[in-house]
């Protein structure tokens, strides 16, 4: 069975228009269709927020859980079942605030998935207060001064954390942002794509043109260098690169544990009577 | 005929490895006992003791008495001397301290020379060991058996010991011989020894149990340890998760793409759990959820034992949603139990808790081989014939329960699930009527769940006039409780529930109607099963005994605060 983009658009979205979040949609669409992959093999988990809507728009299985915890409810269903392709999508808030312990852990764990970031720069779905990439200075209805604390970098921070993939994509730039989702989501272990997503509603500082005068792509050929990787990552300001910045696997969660070589945990057949001998441990 | 036997020292003295050798030994030789260690939240230093009773049949609980007493420091000699038995005999190292106008019963023998000369300080325990098999009238070989397996492929270790324990006896040879008879041994076959969250460990791996993800905490560790253990010889995963929060998030993610999953943890860490509860009620995800109990609030006494959670864990988690509560009552019951815990997550796709406590996870007893064919694997998903395409995960049903199906099974095929309220298909929804037949097929679950809940266990007088009622790990203390009471003529009988939600209530009904007097036992000081009876069922319970020092009960004590009230 082949599907086209449009195959994986479905529900009835509740975001404003002209929302960053419907061209990450598009993406993600036509990155699962390009890959070939049907929906009952792909899974994408995600927290609470605007962005975590998510799975309600893509046709798949969708795990939506709690607002913080997308990451460990994706790794769970891949021990259990490696054959799904494991998505987790969500907002910078999400991810990075109420997930943040989540995120540094598993990329030490890495676990074989794509971690997609709508990251806005705010909390959307709860009308507008600081993120932890909110600019210094913004103001919010909270943040009444503006921001006080510098921003979390989380491409930096995955670095640092030994992540295999790191990438910066623009909701703006459709096609980039596509084939970004395409390697992170073929690639060996855990995958951080944090996507620019401009929040027409709240995020006043950070808009569509905003983004769009600053954004550029550097070239980076083979990017293995994680020096030059965590170089581009630190850039911000005038200009924001965009690009794989670090793309270097090494071992998977999965790979590191004998027991989910063949077959996946889930498929596998159960007798409880043929335990009977673990018994022989207590005799 | 018992012999009831007491060994303390500070923590780090390698007191656990030899006894729990010990406590094999006597199993293998068919002598029925229980073993339960009293320890502090330290790792090196404090007073750590542990009790042994040797008695006929399968002994339910330590009891107070010693008959024997193995003081591997002065301390121990101090704080227990007062409950030796006139006739009884203590074991201590004259290097180290002398027993003062109670050198009749002192067994002399130098722990810690014997010790260095066997190979190192560390095996004064098994010098002991040695030395009380004399006092016991038995041999060393059992032990040395075991020595030699448990050691084996550890260059020495096990020969160290070896000469370590022949030194003790040899040495406790010379100056007594036996001075206990030990009680007929058992004749109904081999027994386990084994403790309770060994029970919980097996029983799970045995029911099928796939993946395991929880974050180390006192008195639960041991459930992770066990199955760790068996990785990979079995297809089990144990994730040490990064908190609890984790833990239970990643056990759901795990449950809904289709393996058996459970977590487990003590209370300070389930708090963290909260939220994941009420995920796994919303989302009708099947999930086993271990609590080992102890003393709160907030970090409270770490290895002590208490029964105070029962309330959290039934009103855990924000908003309504079923589930059910079981207990570890005994080892022979807990294993079959915890089958049932995943049997009932799997029907009625919700969470289930199964509550133990220190009291019961660290003891080990002497108990019958399991029957592994009464165990289910029954994962209650439904055949391709069995649910309308396209799929819907909360297809509405007259049970509550609905037809489901793993992510990836059927081609063409997908499964939602949503933690935020959802339709039949699993989309957000936010209109009132959706909600409400939500709620209600949610909640009609628990119909079904009620009729799967075992009666509490009856066990004395047929027809009593006292009834002692527990839950939990307090099985054995009160069923001896019940015991001494009859044999002092009191018509008595004990009702124990394992099976805490729904509340079962038919004999509670039949016989609060009919007994004189009730009371209900619990290791806590609200009293909540008592509680939770009032408020479910009407009925009320005259008197409560509580104990909420850290301690389990002894028998002596409920039989006193029975008497004192009748
Ligand atoms: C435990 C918990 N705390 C708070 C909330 C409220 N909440 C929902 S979404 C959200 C922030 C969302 O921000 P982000 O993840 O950036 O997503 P966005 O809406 O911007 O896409 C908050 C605070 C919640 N649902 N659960
Ligand atoms: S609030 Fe912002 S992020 Fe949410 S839908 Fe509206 S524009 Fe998009
Ligand atoms: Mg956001």
């Amino acid at each position: 069975m082949t599907c086209k983009a449009e195959d994986y658009m479905t529900g009835e979205t509740a975001w404003c228009p002209g929302c960053g979040n419907y061209d990450i949609r598009e993406a993600l669409a036509g990155a699962l269709a390009e890959l070939g992959l049907p929906p009952h093999q792909v899974l994408l988990v995600s927290g609470i927020g605007q962005a975590a809507k998510i799975p309600h728009y893509i046709k798949a299985n969708g795990f939506n859980g709690l607002h913080g915890r997308a990451l460990p409810p994706a790794v769970g269903a891949k021990v259990a079942n490696k054959d799904l392709t494991v998505i987790v999508e969500s907002g910078d808030g999400d991810s990075y605030g109420e997930g943040g312990n989540h995120f540094m852990h598993n990329i030490r764990r890495n676990p074989d998935l794509a971690h997609l970031v709508h990251d806005n720069q705010v909390y959307g779905l709860t009308k507008g207060q600081a993120s932890p990439t909110s600019e210094p200075g913004m103001k919010t209805g909270v943040q009444v001064e503006g921001v006080t604390v510098p921003a979390l970098n989380p491409l930096s921070l995955a670095l640092v954390m030994g992540a295999g993939f790191v990438a910066r994509c623009f909701s703006g730039e459709k096609d980039h942002l596509k084939a970004t989702m395409k390697a992170a989501i073929n690639f060996p272990g855990y995958a951080l794509v944090d996507i620019l997503q401009p929040c027409v509603s709240f995020n006043k500082v950070n808009t569509h043109g905003w983004y769009k005068n600053r954004v550029y792509f550097p070239e980076v050929e083979a990017p293995q260098d994680w020096a030059k990787a965590m170089d581009l990552s630190r850039q911000w300001g005038d200009q924001i690169p965009l690009g794989i910045f670090y793309n270097k696997p090494h071992q998977t969660f999965g790979e590191s544990r004998a027991v989910l070589k063949g077959e996946p945990l889930s498929n596998r057949p159960f007798n409880p009577e043929e335990l009977s001998s673990l018994q022989n441990d207590f005799l | 005929m018992e012999i009831n036997v007491l060994i303390g020292g500070a923590a780090g003295q390698g007191m656990e490895t030899i006894m729990n050798l010990l406590g094999k030994a006597l199993v293998r030789e068919d002598f029925g006992l229980i073993y339960t260690k009293d320890y502090m939240s330290r790792v090196r230093g404090g007073h750590n003791f542990s009790r042994l009773r040797i008695a006929p049949g399968q002994p339910w609980t330590t009891v107070e008495s010693i008959d024997v007493l193995v003081a591997l420091n002065e301390e121990t000699y101090r704080k227990h001397s007062q409950n030796l038995v006139p006739s009884g005999r203590v074991i201590y190292d004259p290097e180290l301290f002398s027993l003062p106008g109670d050198e009749s019963r002192g067994v002399p023998v130098e722990l810690k020379k014997l010790a260095e000369e066997a190979g190192g300080r560390v095996m004064a325990n098994t010098v002991a060991v040695g030395a009380l098999l004399v006092l016991m009238g038995l041999e060393t070989s059992t032990v040395e058996e075991l020595l030699k397996d448990t050691f084996a492929g550890k260059e020495g270790v096990a020969e160290k010991n070896i000469k370590a324990l022949k030194a003790g006896y040899d040495s406790a040879a010379r100056t007594c011989s036996a001075c206990f008879e030990l009680p007929a041994k058992n004749q109904d076959g081999k027994k386990l020894f084994i403790d309770g969250n060994q029970v919980v460990g097996m029983a799970a791996l045995a029911s099928g149990c796939r993946f395991l993800s929880a974050y180390p905490m006192t008195p639960a560790t041991g459930i992770m340890n066990y199955l760790a253990s068996k990785s990979p010889d079995y297809p089990v995963i144990v994730e040490q998760a990064e908190d609890e929060i984790a833990a239970i998030n990643m056990a759901l993610g795990a449950a809904y793409a289709g393996v058996r999953a459970m977590t487990c943890t003590s209370g300070g860490g389930f708090s963290l759990m909260a939220e994941g509860v009420s995920l796994a009620g919303m989302t009708e995800t099947p999930l086993v959820i271990v609590v080992g109990m102890r003393p709160g609030p907030a970090t409270g006494l770490p290895t002590r034992t208490e029964q105070a959670d029962l309330e959290f864990i039934l009103h855990s988690g924000h908003g309504e949603f079923p589930r059910a509560v079981l207990s570890a009552t005994s080892h022979d019951d807990a294993f079959y139990r915890l089958n049932k815990a995943f049997e009932l997550a799997d029907r009625y796709q919700t969470p289930v808790f199964f509550l133990t406590d220190q009291n019961f996870a660290d003891t080990h007893r002497s108990v019958g081989l399991y029957d592994f064919s009464r165990l289910g694997y029954n994962r209650f998903l439904a055949a391709e014939s069995n649910f309308e395409k396209p799929y819907k995960r909360y297809r509405i049903t007259e049970s509550g329960i609905s037809p489901r199906i793993l992510p990836g099974q059927y081609e063409g095929e997908t499964v939602l699930i949503d933690s935020d309220e959802h339709d039949e298909k699993g989309n957000i929804i936010e209109d009132a009527s959706t909600r409400r037949t939500m709620v209600d097929k949610r909640m009609r679950k628990l119909n079904g769940m009620a009729e799967e809940m075992d009666e509490p266990d009856l066990y004395g007088d047929p027809h009593p006039e006292v009834l002692l009622i527990g839950w939990g790990s307090t099985y054995g203390v009160i069923r001896e409780a019940v015991d001494a009471l009859i044999a002092r003529g009191i018509k008595s009988a004990m009702l124990h529930f394992s099976d805490l939600w729904p509340l079962p209530q038919k004999r509670l009904h039949s016989l609060l109607a009919e007994v004189k007097h009730s009371f209900c036992i619990e290791n806590n000081a609200g009293g909540q099963l008592s509680k939770l009876i009032r408020r479910e069922s009407g009925l009320s319970i005259n008197s409560n005994i509580l104990k909420y020092d850290g301690r389990p009960f002894l028998p002596d004590e409920i039989v006193k605060e029975v008497q004192n009230d009748l």
